[in-house]
């Protein structure tokens, strides 16, 4: 097997992207990839516990953690009441001490009870503190919409806390990313938002068999292509993966890159990508108004701005609340249809 | 007590005189309270308070110099002047913050006492040890977060004491017009399961007291408590109240029953100490002052590089290798702390 394994030393963990790794792979499901990190690491460091409704008895609503609580026992997969504000709090005093909390929310949206804990504490904890405290948390679940399952329930609150300093913010696309990704998000020493999506939990997709540990802050180019960049995170790269296949047929040769955490955010990669496209399209799934989209696009136009052939088109959900019904609720969505459009009317081809 | 009640009049004066900027709540009346407390506590035992916060600051140890060159807003300062007045933070001294949203500190001391427990007893295989202090005012007790932390205390067996400083008003609005049953704080604690206490929070005696029993309980049970503190704020809510919700007799009634004064009292009744022993006390307590103030005058500003340090541990995460050319104007980090401190932990 050519995974490196990490030794279990923090201090020098070995990052290796996944398909760099050779060796055997299974296939397994975007809930098991999540599973399989946060048991590895729990295995390897007894500071790690998981806590959040429904964790333990009830396997997890939406079975993320489904046998955890065989493996670990009570104290360490926690269920909590329905009382967000106050287990988000009491993770980060944890973590305070020096625990190291994975702190489950059933879904992001239900994180807004909590805004006070996950933004005033978590974040500026070190620098109010002078250096003295940080936090070392990740906080996990469900974002963006469901199905089906209207307005309160279908926050993109990456819209909302990117705008904060302190928090790094992970949306992973796929199973093997979702592995690495939390891997080094419960090694990290700084609060993660750790972003998963319920309509990509069973997806399938290849992850080695080995330990590794992607690192924050680069980007996965998930297709080549000449004519236009693709920039996106989370389940819209699959949206974005699928369009490049109809444009491809149209002539339009589009590179998909996966930001796949937007703090920090690697512009290198995205820069290098459009100077040679000379065109780019941001598919951001949160409200375009005050977005990561929106800021990803001015950094575009801000070191890319002699390079452009058009300016950066964006591709977000709607700017109302998320419908209920199924019709309209794909349409809301920064869908295929709509970055199609979009990448025709960014190369001059609408 | 003394170092405390001349701690916060110059820093009265230091606000008048626009050293300290921002918000500024004095403990003057409310001494009796952290030390009392904190007397009847381990040092190891976490704390953590709301933003009237020097007088537990103090009390636990932090210098005079470090809590006034905070508010001065001085590299000297306990936090390097990011912190002010509502937000010190003392590692040595197991001082986790001063925090200034009301309330918002409860939940925080449940998860320092769910950390100890943990670290103790399932990390080390032993019993729990420690217990944690989580002071609030009485305003505090009307926030959600404050029930959510009590019903998860109750729930999780967690060794945490709530002393709610019941000093009669939230900032403007006396007890009874924003509390139901006000006359019986504790109430609220006793819905929960949490071991229930009223205490004189003007007596510094009681206060050692009765702590040290409860927190000796709580150790051994490793169970929550509530504490109803009945105390006094003799000044106003913050530096810009001028008061006018009470009257001044009331003020005069419980001034007469200072805390400071009642302990002197007590230990010269009983031949403990001399006047000259109290008044070299307090001339030491001025001498400390004078010293922070004039440390806190001279501390240089905090260099404009601080203003990019301690936003992260590691902005780029902890890998070699990782560097990157800082795209999005964020920070960069050069601090001290380590989640490990120093130890990773590992099975």
């Amino acid at each position: 097997m050519t995974a490196v394994l990490s030794s279990g030393v923090m201090s020098n963990p070995v990052f290796r992207e996944p398909e760099t790794l050779g060796g055997p792979t299974r296939e397994i499901e975007f809930r098991d990839a999540i599973r399989e990190a946060m048991s590895e690491e729990m295995r390897r460091d007894k500071r790690v516990f998981l806590l959040g409704e429904e964790v333990a008895q009830y396997d997890g609503a939406y079975k993320v953690s489904k046998g955890m609580l065989a493996e670990f026992g009570e104290r360490r997969i926690i269920d909590t009441p329905i009382s967000e504000s106050g287990f988000a709090g009491m993770a980060i005093g944890a973590a305070m001490i020096g625990l190291r909390p994975i702190c489950e929310f059933m879904s992001w949206s239900f994180s807004l009870v909590a805004a006070d804990p996950i933004l005033n504490n978590a974040p500026k904890m070190l620098y109010m503190s002078g250096g003295q405290w940080g936090c070392p948390i990740v906080f996990r679940g469900n974002d963006g919409a469901g199905g089906q399952l209207g307005s309160t329930h279908s926050w993109c609150v990456e819209g909302l806390y990117s705008n904060v300093p302190g928090v790094k913010i992970v949306i992973p696309s796929c199973p093997a990313d979702a592995k690495g990704l939390m891997k080094t998000a419960i090694r990290d020493d700084d609060p993660v938002f750790f972003l998963e999506s319920e309509r990509m939990l069973g997806n399938k997709g290849h992850v080695p068999e080995g330990e590794y540990l992607i690192p924050f802050g680069h980007a996965a180019v998930r297709r080549r292509g000449t004519d236009c960049t693709l920039c996106s995170w989370g389940r819209p790269v699959n949206f974005c993966l699928e369009a490049a296949e109809i444009l491809a047929k149209e002539g339009i040769s589009c590179e998909v890159i996966d930001l796949r955490t937007i703090r920090p955010l690697d512009m290198p990669t995205v820069i290098q990508s459009v100077r040679k496209t000379n065109c780019a399209v941001v598919v951001d799934q949160s409200w375009s108004f005050s977005s990561p989209g929106g800021e990803l696009a001015a950094l575009i136009h801000k070191h890319c701005f002699d390079d452009l052939d058009n300016f950066v088109y964006r591709v977000h959900s709607d700017d109302v609340p998320t419908p209920y019904s199924s019709k309209l609720e794909q349409e809301y969505l920064p869908n295929v249809r709509k970055i199609c459009e979009a990448v025709r009317a960014a190369t001059y081809r609408a | 007590m003394h170092l405390i009640r001349e701690f916060e009049v110059r820093c009265m004066q230091s606000y008048q005189e626009k050293k300290i900027g921002g918000f500024c709540h004095v403990y003057i009346g409310q001494e009796a309270v952290a030390v009392g407390c904190t007397a009847a506590m381990k040092h190891e035992d976490p704390i953590v308070t709301a933003y009237r916060d020097h007088g537990h600051a103090l009390a636990r140890g932090m210098t005079s110099r470090a809590c006034m060159a905070e508010m001065y807003g001085k590299v000297g300062g306990c936090a390097k002047g990011k912190g002010g007045s509502m937000h010190m933070f003392d590692r040595p001294n197991n001082l986790y913050g001063g925090h200034g949203i009301v309330g918002a500190q409860t939940p925080l001391g449940a998860g320092l006492a769910f950390g100890t427990k943990y670290e103790d007893e399932v990390i080390n295989g032993g019993k729990n040890r420690r217990v944690t202090l989580a002071f609030l005012g009485d305003g505090a007790v009307n926030q959600g977060a404050f029930y959510e932390a009590m019903n998860l205390a109750g729930l999780f067996d967690l060794p945490v004491i709530f002393i709610v400083e019941n000093n009669g008003y939230s900032m403007g609005t006396a007890i009874h017009r924003g509390t139901s049953m006000s006359h019986d704080l504790c109430i609220k604690g006793r819905a929960h399961g949490l071991k229930e206490a009223t205490m004189d929070g003007m007596d510094v005696l009681a206060v050692y007291h009765d702590m040290h029993e409860l927190a000796e309980w709580c150790r051994a049970n490793s169970r929550p408590a509530f504490v109803d503190m009945k105390c006094y704020r003799y000044k106003g809510h913050s530096m810009s109240d001028p008061r006018k919700y009470r009257t001044r007799e009331e003020e005069e009634r419980h001034e007469s029953n200072d805390p400071i004064g009642k302990y002197e009292q007590s230990l010269l009744a009983h031949g403990v100490i001399t006047d000259e022993t109290i008044k070299s006390i307090m001339a030491s307590c001025r001498e400390e002052v004078r010293d922070a103030i004039q440390f806190s005058n001279e501390s240089p500003e905090p260099p404009m590089s601080d203003l990019y340090t301690d936003v992260f541990v590691e902005p780029w995460g902890r890998f070699p290798g990782s560097s990157q050319p800082d795209f999005t104007g964020g920070a960069t980090n050069v601090c001290s702390f380590r989640a490990t401190n120093g130890k990773e932990g590992l099975v």
